[in-house]
């Protein structure tokens, strides 16, 4: 069953068109990766998938419903982009507030606090709170009442590496129970592994989804491949050269290598085979790579 | 209704925590008592006059102060949660802007009901001690009315601060707005009123003028307390022509109520239409 269906969505603010023709679908245990470029119109989605703007053509559904009818709001998490709460309040109110509002187990706030690293300063009034710290307690809102649902508008933002890193593996974990997340960020690095499909958005329009093989399979970007701990790399590079593969210099020991598909084969033969390449990685091409052809290279071509 | 009541308690807490209800409790007491016994110092008597003068006085007190402290306590409660980041959020929970609308009047009306019973009727308690030969029923009677009527008055500015709240962008617009409906029905209104009577020289129908102080909710309210007495000569200026109007205190007390009725309905139009 789909969580969220939405159907040729269009939104205009007065003449401006900031959602056209949007199409896309989330079902039980996946994670809808939503990415775009500032304007591009993920919050706008988001809102409407809240029930907070109502399209102007289309339709949406959460969990077969209209999104602003009570009982999705109860099953829906949120965590809006520099989330802000009551600064008079402590970390441990605010929760106990929004788990009132939502009918929760208010047993529920103490678990909710340990699971994103708060309870030290759960006593502690929100104003005291770090940006980190307040989207952690953000990300806890959310989690009240656990929802079959999750929206998260940039929930990375404020948090350091480990942090981030732990948001990621807590999302995989409520994917694996079923729960159904959007994940809206226009900060790429990390993601990948943890989002089952992406879908990229530029001027309101969806440019594509799918998972990210199906991404790459449909755009034939090159594979890139960085041979390392390398004696003497200019001697390489004029090899590889020869070869007909160009080459770039990545600091005094190492080359990459941009290759597409059909050569791939032939190159790794002619790396395997040789000797003094310690290091060996391939990449292909990465979630930075498709945005950048998929929502970059049309907003530049529109722009000129 | 759990969501009602939980927004009304966090509002409720809100004021007591940063001391809304205590400084207004003590601003109304401190007032109170000190119209009680320097009412008539102008006319040379210092010391408790009478309860209608008190409560004479009292009404003219609270005509300025009780509309002011409303739409001070509720001018920012939309656009400013709005301007904190909040609104959003509670908005995509199982709550609807009408709830989150009655949820903040039953808090802030609360804390203004509170504030006045305690404000007002401690001056009362202490006429009730300190002054002998005292018909401490007509004391009661007077208090219960006059305390009843500004709290009614203070939720009728409460949902005009709603109102306001929901229309403007700005917190700060929101201030400027709240303090131009203060002006304008506390001074403006009766002097706007005085001057139709002196400039139509006769020539307005003088059944007609007494009906326009309905259209102000501090006029009926001062009509309440003054008609309430049961002694005339407590009408002066514009409240004279309370004299002529031809509804009875129960149907004053329903105009009053009606105000809230449409101040609360106009605040919820707004709101709804709100763009977040």
């Amino acid at each position: 069953m789909n969580l969220v269906e939405l159907q040729n969505v269009s939104l205009a603010y007065g003449r401006m068109e900031v959602i056209k023709n949007l199409s896309l679908h989330l079902a039980e245990g996946e994670v809808l990766g939503l990415f775009g470029h500032n304007g591009a119109g993920k919050t706008t989605t988001m809102k409407m998938i809240l029930g907070l703007l109502a399209p102007g053509s289309g339709h949406v559904q959460v969990f077969g419903n209209t999104p602003d009818h009570t009982e999705v709001r109860k099953r829906l998490g949120y965590l809006p982009e520099n989330v802000m709460f009551y600064p008079q309040l402590s970390g441990q109110e605010t929760l106990t507030y929004f788990a009132r509002l939502k009918s929760a187990d208010t047993h529920q706030v103490g678990e909710l606090l340990e699971k994103v690293g708060l309870t030290h300063a759960a006593t502690r009034k929100v104003k005291t709170y770090s940006k980190g710290m307040r989207q952690r307690l953000g990300l806890a809102q959310a989690l009240l009442a656990n929802p079959r649902l999750l929206l998260l508008d940039e929930p990375t933002v404020g948090l350091d590496p480990v942090a981030t890193q732990e948001l990621y593996q807590l999302l995989n974990e409520l994917r694996q129970n079923g729960t159904g997340i959007i994940l809206c960020s226009h900060v790429l690095p990390g993601v990948e592994p943890y989002i089952s499909r992406a879908a990229i958005l530029a001027g309101g329009q969806l440019q594509a989804v799918g998972t990210l093989s199906e991404l790459r399979r449909q755009v034939a970007l090159p594979t890139r491949i960085r041979l390392g701990s390398l004696s003497e790399p200019e001697h390489w590079q004029t090899r590889l050269s020869g070869l007909g593969f160009d080459s770039r210099c990545i600091g005094r020991d190492a080359l990459e290598v941009l290759t597409h598909n059909g050569a791939r084969r032939e190159l790794l033969n002619t790396l395997i085979n040789s000797s003094g390449a310690a290091d060996l990685e391939v990449s292909p091409p990465s979630l930075d790579d498709l945005y950048r052809h998929f929502a970059v290279v049309p907003a530049q071509e529109k722009s000129q | 209704m759990m969501q009602v009541w939980n927004i009304a308690i966090k509002e409720l807490n809100d004021g007591l925590r940063n001391r809304w209800l205590l400084a207004i409790s003590l601003l109304f007491a401190i007032l109170a008592a000190g119209i009680a016994w320097l009412g008539s110092a102008a006319a040379g008597q210092v010391g408790f006059s009478s309860i209608p003068a008190t409560i004479a006085s009292l009404a003219s007190l609270a005509t300025f102060l009780v509309p002011l402290i409303a739409l001070l306590l509720a001018y920012d409660a939309i656009v400013g949660e709005e301007e904190g980041g909040t609104l959003l959020l509670l908005l995509t929970y199982p709550l609807s802007r009408g709830q989150l609308l009655l949820g903040k009047f039953i808090g802030h009306g609360l804390i203004l009901a509170l504030a006045t019973s305690i404000g007002f009727g401690s001056a009362a308690v202490a006429i009730a001690l300190l002054v002998s030969d005292l018909d401490i029923w007509l004391l009661i009677q007077s208090f219960s009315r006059f305390i009843f009527s500004a709290t009614l008055l203070g939720w009728v500015f409460l949902a005009l601060a709603y109102f306001l709240s929901s229309k403007a962008s700005e917190k700060s617009t929101a201030a400027g707005l709240a303090l131009g409906v203060w002006f304008l029905f506390v001074l403006v209104f009766d002097l706007s009123l005085l001057a139709l009577l002196v400039f139509s020289k006769g020539q307005l129908n003088p059944d007609l003028l007494p009906w326009l102080l309905l259209l102000n909710p501090t006029d009926i309210f001062r009509q309440i307390n003054l008609s309430g007495l049961g002694d005339s000569s407590a009408m002066n200026g514009v409240m004279a022509l309370g004299r002529d109007l031809p509804i009875s205190n129960p149907e004053l007390w329903i105009s009053l109520f009606i105000w809230l009725i449409f101040s609360l309905g106009i605040a919820h139009f707004t709101l709804r239409r709100r763009a977040i």
